[in-house]
């Protein structure tokens, strides 16, 4: 009489592939630790550091915080002007990126658009921006502007193509045209969607508008940068408060509003 | 015979979406006013971009061996990041999710952890890591690590608050401990969302690794920001294919990876 315990099921075809990809990913992790060239003496120092900034960052400037407010009003105007710039010229690029509503070659070229441009980070598409059209916040709406084009189309470009399949084809039973069948029969299933979709990319934009002030393009990010510049630790404490209540209430706020919406 | 044409909307309907409209449209007005667009600068844009394009092309490809070297250290930040997140944020899901957080304070303090990792952008926590452990790739090893931590968390503990009770009872009904009934109840539930999870964060990383070395935390954006900086255009051309080739490509990966878990 053996005893036999139970084993789960191996996810692998054959055990040892299993252990060979484990094999490697260790191995691989094992040799970017040793790529960082850790210098012990370096972190030590550091957080010896560390309980300096703290000190000096405690407690959070908050006389100062009045020279936020511009910074702060500017992040939110960014987040929301490119919000609605985005969703208005995602809508159409994502009919074409959606299988079920236009012919295969515009798909395919609604797709490649619609993945190239969310593949650069923002930062740099900021520099880019910064350099066309000057420093300030006009920089960073066009920047947030065409993330969200590309990153709106995408989701909703998805939402498009799992639509009920019958009022395309009841309305295109009328002798309506591609437009009519696009407005009668898609934007309406689509709709509500759009709505909770533009609410999450303004979310989403709150954050990163705290961010491409780093290179010129407006919002808080820049007076948090020069901050941290020049040791300036208890403003940029209060800074990073600021953001954190920024991106909390944001997040508030879109969640009661997508509640209402569905 | 009256010409009555269908209508979606009744007028009360009609007029109150109108009014939303209209002061959706007054408030982005009023933003753009604040905002302070300057026109003519706008105007000049496309003329702008089209001379920085024609700098930047053809790219310089013999300045591609230079960059071997910032593409490895950047996956190497992504990847230590992910993996470092991984870790600490598995028992911070098992906080924060309501059916296993041992205690109501662990589960307030482990969603108060998740907020603020999340709200502060990876570039922010790189410029809080480059204060302690000096500019390089650990500081945005740690930056990356540091803002994923939340995003994994909060992505698991929404997977293990889904979780079928039925399992769970079933384990512990055969007098398993609170660990077994982890390991053989709920691990295996919520195995395919924390690995798919977490390589979705990871080609996420990578995308934001490429600029961490725009504020000195290592990797291609350290390179980028110096051939910008030396207004070398050819350079700065080749580093922006590499990048999209290396984001593409990790997402490609990442895709196949998540298709095959679930």
């Amino acid at each position: 009489m053996t005893t036999r315990t139970w084993r789960p099921p191996s996810p692998w075809p054959r055990p040892w592939i299993g252990a060979v990809v484990w094999g490697a990913g260790v191995a691989f992790l094992a040799w970017n630790v040793l790529s960082l060239e850790v210098d012990p003496a370096r972190v030590v120092r550091g957080l010896d550091r560390l309980g300096t900034v703290a000190a000096r960052a405690w407690p959070p400037d908050v006389e100062r915080a009045g020279m936020l407010v511009s910074g702060v009003l500017e992040s939110i105007e960014i987040a929301t002007l490119s919000t609605l710039f985005g969703v208005l010229l995602g809508i159409p690029v994502a009919v074409l990126a959606a299988r079920n509503v236009v012919p295969l070659p515009v798909y395919a070229g609604g797709r490649v658009a619609v993945t190239l441009g969310r593949t650069l980070h923002e930062l740099i598409l900021a520099i880019v921006f910064v350099k066309a059209v000057g420093f300030g916040p006009l920089a960073g709406v066009l920047t947030l502007t065409v993330g969200a084009v590309a990153s709106f189309a995408k989701l909703l470009a998805e939402q498009i193509e799992t639509i009920d399949r019958r009022p395309i084809e009841a309305i295109r039973a009328t002798g309506a045209s591609r437009g009519a069948v696009l407005v009668y029969a898609v934007l309406p299933q689509v709709l509500p969607r759009i709505v909770g979709l533009s609410i999450y990319q303004w979310d989403v934009h709150l954050r990163h508008s705290t961010i491409i002030g780093i290179v010129g393009a407006g919002g808080i990010g820049a007076t948090l940068y020069n901050a941290f510049a020049r040791y300036d630790y208890d403003l940029a404490l209060t800074i990073l408060l600021v953001i954190v209540g920024i991106v909390l209430a944001g997040e508030a706020v879109s969640a009661v509003a997508r509640r209402a919406v569905q | 015979m009256s010409a009555r044409a269908w209508r979606r909307h009744s007028p009360a309907q009609a007029a109150a979406r109108w009014a939303g409209q209209l002061a959706l449209a007054l408030i982005a007005a009023a933003m753009l006013a604040h905002v302070g667009v300057r026109w003519d600068y706008l105007a000049d844009a496309p003329a702008q971009v089209g001379d920085l394009l024609d700098r930047m092309l053809p790219p310089q490809w013999d300045f591609a061996p230079w960059l071997v070297q910032p593409l490895i250290q950047t996956i190497n930040i992504a990847t230590l990041g992910t993996a470092a997140a991984f870790v600490l944020s598995l028992p911070l899901a098992f906080f924060a999710a309501l059916n296993t957080s041992p205690a109501r304070a662990l589960y307030a303090l482990a969603r108060l952890v998740i907020v603020v990792s999340r709200s502060v952008d990876t570039l922010i926590w790189a410029l809080i890591f480059i204060i302690v452990v000096g500019p390089g790739s650990l500081a945005g090893a740690l930056a990356v690590a540091v803002r994923s931590v939340g995003f994994l968390a909060k992505l698991f503990a929404e997977g293990i608050e889904e979780i079928d009770r039925g399992p769970v009872e079933a384990v512990s009904a055969t007098g398993a401990s609170r660990l077994q009934t982890l390991l053989y109840g709920i691990v295996p539930q919520v195995k395919p969302v924390i690995l798919g999870v977490s390589i979705y964060r990871w080609d996420i990383n990578i995308r934001e690794s490429t600029v961490l070395g725009l504020v000195g935390a290592g990797g291609i954006g350290f390179t980028l920001n110096e051939a910008i900086l030396g207004l070398e255009w050819a350079r700065v051309g080749l580093i922006l294919v590499v990048v999209l080739g290396i984001v593409l490509l990790s997402e490609a990966v990442s895709a196949l990876a998540r298709a095959r878990i679930t």
